[in-house]
């Protein structure tokens, strides 16, 4: 690794401590979901119904750390330290799913 | 802008992967050509950013909220056909593991975001940049491929929602998938990328090229052969 890259991992990590801002502000300034992106609980509140195509397909996936978030309804601390470790897990899966596709395509010169 | 599972009928997210599985054999053919060992830690580290930025979420104070993707910046410094990969492999990733965007939506999130973005972005840059060396001129082109191409992207996810209920409603008239039609989710979600998050975008964008251009000039794809 070259000094060069290792000043921008070293950008990343800090950039991972940093991400729990991303819930901070939103909360600070009082603003819900991005657009079209409603749970079925909000859709109902504005809708006042659930699409029934939509319904059938919300629950399709049980992601494993849905929301970015460690257990079911966490406070905000226990938020703020899953959305930390989610930055780092979530920067190496990528990571590694991009070392083992490039180790698939790069040829061994 | 990423759209969850239930959003968008199978009429929309079937095609979409077709596509995307089109986009992905392309761009995994010219990467096997072209990628070198020594671009592979960028590579990573450019999906890693794209994870990370997008965790950021930015708020309109009493509204929505949104962010930056990333898109943009990878397609100048490492060409757009490898952006396409780095952040197709970020949305799969958000959506099998932290449930961000749906599953059925994977093909229409990486298009919008993977595709959509990275091509905008890569061509607004080099429209404007030209074969210009005056670095204002270069800095300024990158905000705005980040800023158009985020918008652009948001336009294109506000058309996937929009077209639902003309697509898909139940006996009685009401939108089996997304509700609000063209005529709402196209001007809300150009406006709030318009006004806010793609200026962000546009920023990151810019500051990383000017970092990048600093310190490592020659890893910076778009302006290869420049003088520098």
């Amino acid at each position: 690794m070259t000094a060069f890259q290792k000043k921008l991992w070293v950008g990343l990590i800090i950039m991972a401590l940093l991400t729990p801002l991303g819930i901070i502000l939103p909360q600070k300034f009082n603003a819900g979901d991005a657009w079209g992106e409603w749970g079925t609980d909000t859709l109902e509140k504005l809708l006042g119904y659930v699409p029934e195509g939509l319904k059938k397909l919300t629950d399709l996936w049980k992601a494993p750390l849905a929301d970015y978030s460690l257990g079911e309804n966490p406070d905000f601390a226990r938020q703020v330290i899953s959305y930390i470790i989610s930055g780092i897990l979530g920067i190496a899966i990528v990571g590694l799913v991009i070392y083992v596709i490039s180790r698939l395509l790069v040829k061994k010169s | 802008m990423h759209i969850p599972d239930g959003y968008l009928s199978p009429q929309t997210y079937v095609p979409l992967y077709g596509a995307l599985f089109v986009f992905w054999a392309i761009a995994l053919k010219k990467l096997k050509r072209e990628l070198s060992a020594k671009q592979v830690p960028y590579l990573a580290m450019a999906a890693a950013f794209s994870f990370l930025i997008q965790m950021f979420n930015i708020p309109i104070p009493g509204g929505t909220t949104g962010h930056a993707v990333g898109g943009g910046i990878i397609a100048i410094l490492l060409g757009p056909w490898t952006a396409v990969i780095a952040v197709s492999v970020v949305l799969i990733i958000q959506a099998v593991v932290f449930g961000d965007g749906g599953i059925t939506a994977i093909g229409a999130n990486c298009f919008n975001m993977a595709v959509v973005m990275p091509f905008v972005s890569y061509w607004t840059f080099k429209l404007i940049s030209g074969r210009s060396e005056n670095k204002k001129r270069i800095y300024a082109a990158a905000f705005l491929a980040g800023y158009i191409g985020l918008t652009v992207s948001a336009i294109v996810t506000a058309i996937e929602f929009g077209i639902q209920p003309l697509i898909a409603v139940s006996p009685d008239g009401r939108p089996l998938y997304a509700p609000y039609p063209l005529s709402v989710a196209v001007p809300v979600m150009a406006l709030e990328h318009l006004l806010l998050f793609g200026i962000i975008e546009g920023v990151v964008t810019a500051m990383l090229l000017k970092y990048f251009i600093k310190h490592e000039p020659e890893v910076v794809f778009a302006v290869r052969g420049r003088e520098r």
